[in-house]
């Protein structure tokens, strides 16, 4: 048993992630808690946006001051980007930064449900793949859809739960457990998983990770929901490797009725 | 003097002014940025060879939090 759970690593491109939960740092109060909240939740993983430096305030604290990109895997994304042009530019840009390739591509269809579009996101994985990014892709929940980002070169596929920091958890268990089984590359939830029971339930489902930001961000103790989801994330997986039991529809005695005085 | 934009702002800086100097400028050397100019992105080695003239567009970008 303790010989399996050493051997279940998670490798995403090649590269082994000591933690199977991935944590975004938007939203926070203050970069300290931003700092704070990644380190309880044991992640070596962060997702980060590349936006315009602020020139009116040199003084103004930076992220990499607090998180240090050479002890925690940056995870670039594209937040914001709406076409495959400014997708593209954008992760071009974070490549130049210091030679990240590992990036989450994310293009957006629609303002309202942050919905992704998927022309747009396959293309723009075919493009990245080929200029030789190793792309973990932010996608709906359709298998059909999930199978051509593989087909395109996308190292990781990661469908929404339910639509970002909505809070919803996992919407459609029966189209993830299909993605699931058909993918060659690890399947990652992102978005949408609202508590620390989600994310269990989507490691038991089988997922190799979660990608958490709101949901610990925006509780009322970021800390202390980080350090939950830590355990939730563990926990889940050890119940799929473990492997529930059956149903029944009628009850099953747990202790023996031979030797009843 | 040459008039910049720069991150979307209009800026007035010297003559023969390089991207490395920019950076200077604004304390910039020693982060982890990236530059496009006139929608071009510029490595680092080229930094100090890269002259700035009217009208450039310049957009320095870092890491931010992000989901």
């Amino acid at each position: 048993m303790e010989d399996n759970l050493k051997k279940d690593t998670f490798k995403v491109a090649g590269k082994i992630l000591k933690s199977r939960l991935i944590v975004g740092t938007g939203k926070y109060k203050s970069f300290s808690e931003t700092a704070k909240a990644v380190k309880a939740s044991g992640a070596n993983m962060v997702t980060v946006a590349i936006r315009r430096v602020n020139i009116l305030d040199k003084k103004k604290p930076i992220l990499t001051d607090y998180l240090n990109p050479k002890k925690i895997i940056y995870l670039p994304n594209t937040a914001g980007c709406f076409n495959s042009e400014e997708a593209l530019r954008t992760l071009r840009l974070a490549r130049e930064m210091g030679g990240w390739k590992l990036v989450k591509l994310e293009v957006l269809g629609d303002k309202k449900t942050l919905y992704p579009n998927m022309i747009e996101t396959i293309k723009s994985t075919k493009i990245l793949s080929k200029e030789g990014f190793k792309v973990m892709v932010y996608c709906t929940d359709d298998p059909l859809m999930a199978k051509k980002l593989e087909d395109n070169g996308a190292v990781a596929i990661m469908p929404l739960a339910s639509p970002i920091g909505s809070g919803l958890g996992l919407q459609n268990k029966i189209n993830i457990s299909l993605i699931i089984k058909q993918s060659k590359v690890p399947v990652i939830v992102d978005a949408g998983i609202g508590t620390a029971s989600d994310a269990t339930i989507a490691m038991e489902l089988g997922c190799d990770g979660v990608l958490i930001n709101s949901a610990i961000a925006k509780a009322k103790k970021p800390i202390l929901m980080a350090r939950s989801f830590k355990d939730a994330v563990i926990s889940g997986r050890n119940s799929f490797l473990a492997g529930r039991m059956g149903k029944n529809y009628f009850a099953s005695a747990s202790s023996p009725t031979k030797g009843l005085i | 003097m040459a008039k910049i934009q720069l991150n979307g702002k209009k800026v007035v800086i010297k003559s023969n002014y390089s991207l490395f100097d920019l950076l200077k400028k604004y304390k910039l050397t020693e982060k982890r940025i990236a530059i496009e100019h006139n929608g071009e992105i510029i490595s680092k080695a080229n930094y100090k060879r890269k002259n700035l003239k009217n009208n450039d567009k310049v957009e320095i970008v870092h890491f931010i939090g992000g989901g």
